[in-house]
């Protein structure tokens, strides 16, 4: 009864589209882990400050406006200012691949396109739990 | 753990008999994950009355089609949505449209601006002019307009929370024009009741929105009397997960929602009905669909008639428009995104949409390059004109299969209503949670059957190239649209008559506050140039905003 | 993550938040702690005012939640706020909610929220909500909120621990309440009657007024307020109200009382915790497993189950 694996999963920006999000954050509780929603409209500041307060072990985010380029990098630095080096940060959405590598490369975790499987979500969390949070 | 299609089925207990009776071990349901019976008879259809239930084309109760002679008279008219960087991007995109025999246009407009949020507001960073155009004040409205003539072409305008600001620009645009708003053709979207159950881009609670939505009604009616003053809208429901009856019943129920929203506010119903209009997901399952389309408009006209007493042929008459569904296709293969929406609208033009928008194979991954655009409107045009089903109405009508589907349902959709009406009606059950759960609940089977692959998808859990690289242009809007809109802005802000501004911000107030209808004041503040961030500020602090209750 | 331990801790005394959160992780995952550093913590408790919220679900607690703390904090008071949801006894996962209430105070630093989730019967969340709530005490808040849906011995025994116990009830939770009557009726300090604007607002209220008067009269009578958190309605009230139940206490020495009687119920919790995980060892399963087994033959009860475990414990801390 002891470590549980706590995850974020946020919307930044206007983008109200919440279906992957929701499908996603119930998916997550379904696999055992302890999920804090966000709610809708959230600024980058906010999404750090709720992932410093719930000490989270990932932070999700769930993006589709194409806001990415944007959003994500602003979220890094704010991690970073609050030293969370050991928060991983993920998500998903209507992100190029292209971007998402160029994402990737500039730190974030894995960032997952359309069509894919919660289960790949899930896995990759843990797999990445059990090397960062043993 | 996944894959045991045959237990499912519970065809393991069953011995072979021969090959022909063997079924193959799949889930046979619809999209909806309705299950399917194997055949289909006389029987099933015993009880129709062809007058009392399906009527001639163009005859009560109309499931066969609004018109007697369909697309014989006129074809469906196709609608392009489309928008992206500034007005200026986006009147060339309109211009280009137009010169290729679209008959009308759809403005798709940025986040910043649905959410009624300035191009300078903190919150639009990174998405201005991103999904749609980003419009802050009637002088971007001009640029959007120029040269389209707004007395011959009608405009179809994607927008909830702002609309009434949106529709005050669209009247003072006319008007430079010299185009009088008695003249004006169009339709706003204004179905602000969608947006708490899917599309989550509120920003006031229920009440003072569907105040503003009765406001547009009761100024439309009188002043604009050719505009569809809102297109009720089923597409974000089914979009954010819900089944087809799900989407047909939430989207019904919104629409006698405001029927006895603007009833209350002293309208008589043959007064307003006319002008609402709906708006359809087509989605993958081709029967499913049609019958959908063909249960709505049975289900409004029996309604109109019958509950709320409209005297008018046109009230009863369920006129709509069609999108092919945004959520159906793939970024993988994107290609066999013009298969899937092809098939889409074919089920929207059997189902006798009145307009189509046809997405584009991209749209997966970003707004869509001209080239895939073209290719969405090529699509309709091959509908039309190449494979004959233009050629008589409803031609499914009498099928066993499709009006067992479209009783079945008007029966679902019916239940619905008895659910919300038990709820004390759609704004309680919205404020309760019941049809986001609803749909939440079915956005979450359709991924579980997709993952369990009881629902194939080709080219993603079936079919899948190993190490696909994507092989399409992705359309990029350059950061510089961001810039160069701040700069106009800001140009407004300094070049403008700021009293004017402050004066006719207070008039608003003044009106909101006295519960006045608010049209002629934002007509008024459009014309000072006030932005949409400045007016919907105002509105905020007079009616407050909304938070949801997220549910699972 | 020992190795880290000293410097959580000093962080925590500078007042970092990330401090404070990675702290309370480390009581809800039963991190070994080194006991010094949690009794200087400890020693820095008591001069938090706390608060109890329960209720059942969909009564609006977190939205009054909220407004209360809106309300604190224009009287300059600090907040911190735990907001307990159940876990899933199927999955071991939970779906934590409530923040999106209190969504106002993301980026108030003087406002702390933490969401928490049951983690089971055998997880010892009393005894971990009251720690956690001595870490948002000892880190400087002025007021401690625990929210907490009312049901589960747990829960109650979260919010009953608080000095002041708000219960919320709605209208149409007419049936919940005759649930859950026992339970809520006596540890209430304070009732509020949330969404009071809805239709059967005063027919409620007059049926819970009239339960009330069936209990003999005491010191405190638990008033009952109404309110529409939703549209700040009453909650002024509702915190004036918590300000004479205060008083009240403070009168005497309830208070005093009331906080011994918290540390007597946290070291009870703690114990029979503590006691629960070592008891439970590999062993202990393994003698269950095979009772279960013998179960068909008609060869075990759940006494001779029980004894055979007590004595294997015994066995065992020898």
């Amino acid at each position: 009864m002891s470590k549980k694996i706590r995850v974020l999963v946020a919307k930044p920006g206007l983008d109200g589209h919440d279906r992957g999000a929701k499908v996603i954050a119930s998916a997550l509780r379904d696999a055992g882990f302890e999920v804090i929603y966000s709610g809708l409209h959230q600024t980058p500041e906010k999404i750090v400050s709720m992932a410093l307060q719930e000490d989270v072990d990932v932070i999700g985010i769930s993006i589709l406006s194409g806001a990415h380029m944007t959003l994500f990098p602003r979220i890094m630095d704010l991690m970073a200012k609050q030293g969370m080096s050991d928060v991983l940060l993920t998500g998903g959405g209507i992100i190029p691949p292209e971007e998402a590598k160029e994402l990737e490369g500039k730190g974030t975790g894995k960032l997952f396109g359309p069509g894919t499987s919660t289960r790949d979500i899930i896995d990759y969390i843990n797999t990445w739990a059990a090397e960062h949070r043993a | 753990m996944s894959k045991n299609g045959n237990m499912r089925n519970g065809k393991a207990d069953k011995p072979a008999q021969n090959s022909q009776s063997q079924e193959r071990e799949t889930k046979f349901m619809t999209t909806s994950s309705k299950p399917i019976d194997p055949l289909y008879k006389p029987e099933d259809v015993q009880h129709i009355d062809y007058q009392r239930d399906l009527g001639d084309p163009g005859d009560f109760p109309y499931t066969r089609g609004i018109h007697k002679n369909m697309y014989r008279g006129r074809l469906w008219t196709i609608r392009q949505f489309a928008g992206f960087g500034t007005a200026k991007d986006t009147n060339e995109r309109f211009q280009y449209l137009l010169k290729n025999g679209q008959m009308g246009l759809s403005v798709a407009f940025d986040l910043p601006t649905l959410m009624g949020r300035d191009s300078d507001d903190a919150l639009s960073e990174g998405e201005v002019g991103v999904c749609g155009v980003a419009i802050d004040s009637l002088a971007d409205m001009e640029v959007l307009f120029d040269g389209i003539p707004l007395d011959k072409v009608s405009t179809s305008m994607t927008i909830n929370s702002p609309a009434a600001i949106l529709l005050a620009f669209y009247i003072a645009v006319g008007e430079k024009q010299g185009v009088p708003q008695e003249q004006l053709m169009g339709t706003l979207q204004n179905d602000i009741l969608k947006e708490y159950i899917a599309q989550k881009e509120f920003i006031f609670p229920p009440e003072p929105s569907m105040k503003l939505v009765v406001d547009t009604i009761l100024y439309c009616t009188k002043h604009v009397p050719k505009w569809n003053t809102i297109s009720i809208s089923g597409y974000h429901i089914r979009e954010a997960g819900s089944t087809a009856a799900q989407e047909l019943a939430f989207t019904l129920s919104d629409g006698f929602a405001y029927v006895d929203a603007a009833i209350d506010a002293g309208m008589d119903v043959d007064e307003f009905a006319p002008r609402l209009s709906f708006f359809f997901n087509s989605h993958l399952d081709f029967f499913e669909e049609i019958a959908k389309f063909r249960a709505a408009r049975r289900i409004w006209a029996r309604h109109m008639r019958e509950r709320y007493a409209a005297k008018s042929e046109r009230s009863w008459k369920l006129r709509f428009h069609t999108q092919t569904a945004g959520c159906s296709l793939t970024g993988q293969q994107p290609i066999n995104n013009v298969m899937r929406t092809a098939f889409e609208a074919l089920a929207g033009v059997l189902g006798g949409t009145q307009s189509l928008h046809t997405n584009s194979l991209d749209e997966t991954w970003a707004l869509p390059t001209e080239k895939a655009a073209k290719i969405a409107l090529r699509t309709q045009q091959i509908i039309a004109h190449e494979i004959g089903v233009t050629n008589t109405p409803d031609p499914l009508a009498g099928s066993y299969f499709v009006e067992k589907l479209t009783d079945e349902i008007e029966a679902e959709a019916e239940a619905y209503f008895q659910k919300i009406n038990d709820l004390g009606g759609v704004i309680p059950a919205i404020k309760q949670g019941f049809q986001q759960r609803e749909i939440a609940t079915a956005a979450r089977r359709y991924q579980d059957e997709f993952e369990a692959k009881d629902r194939i998808i080709v080219g993603v859990n079936e079919y899948a190239e190993e190490n696909e690289k994507l092989e399409i242009p992705i359309l990029k809007i350059d950061q510089s649209v961001e810039k160069a809109q701040l700069e106009r802005l800001q140009q407004l802000r300094a070049s403008r008559d700021n009293g004017a501004v402050e004066a006719e911000l207070e008039r608003l107030r003044v009106d909101a506050l006295a519960n006045k209808n608010v049209m002629p004041a934002l007509i008024d503040c459009a014309k000072a140039y006030c932005t949409v961030g400045e007016m919907i500020g105002v509105l905020r602090e007079v009616y407050g905003t909304w938070v949801e209750e997220p549910v699972f | 993550m020992n190795r880290n331990m000293n410097q959580w801790f000093e962080d925590f005394s500078n007042g970092s938040m990330r401090a404070l959160a990675r702290i309370i992780s480390l009581v809800e995952n039963d991190e070994p702690i080194d006991d010094d550093l949690r009794d200087q913590l400890y020693q820095r408790t008591g001069q938090a005012y706390r608060i109890g919220i329960t209720g059942p679900p969909g009564a609006g607690k977190s939205t009054l939640v909220n407004q209360m703390t809106k309300l604190y904090r224009q009287q300059g008071k600090t907040v911190g706020i735990i907001a307990v949801d159940p876990t899933s006894p199927f999955t071991g996962g939970a779906l934590l909610g409530d923040r999106v209430r209190m969504d106002d105070h993301t980026l108030d630093s003087g406002v702390f929220i933490r969401s928490m989730a049951t983690r089971g019967s055998l997880g010892g969340l009393a005894a971990k909500a009251q720690e956690a709530a001595d870490m948002l005490d000892a880190f400087g808040k002025d007021i401690v909120i625990y929210e907490t849906v009312g049901v589960g011995q747990s829960e109650l025994d979260i919010v009953e621990a608080a000095d002041t116990t708000l219960v919320v009830l709605v209208p149409e939770s007419g049936d919940s309440v005759q649930a859950m009557k026992a339970g809520l009726m006596e540890i209430a300090d304070i009732f509020v009657m949330n969404k009071a604007d809805r239709e059967g607002a005063d027919r409620a209220l007059r049926e819970l007024s009239a339960m009330l008067h069936l209990r003999p009269a005491q010191a405190w009578n638990p008033p009952v307020k109404k309110a529409v958190a939703m549209k700040n309605d009453g909650v002024i009230d509702i915190l004036e109200t918590i300000g004479k139940h205060r008083h009240h206490l403070e009168d005497g020495d309830l208070l005093t009382r009331k906080r011994k009687q918290r540390f007597v119920k946290t070291v009870h919790a703690l114990v029979s915790y503590r006691l629960k995980q070592d008891f439970w060892d590999e062993t202990a399963r393994q003698i269950l497993e095979g009772h279960i087994e013998s179960l068909d033959q008609k060869k075990t009860s759940p006494y001779r189950a029980a004894k055979q475990l007590m004595a294997n414990y015994r066995e065992g801390v020898r």
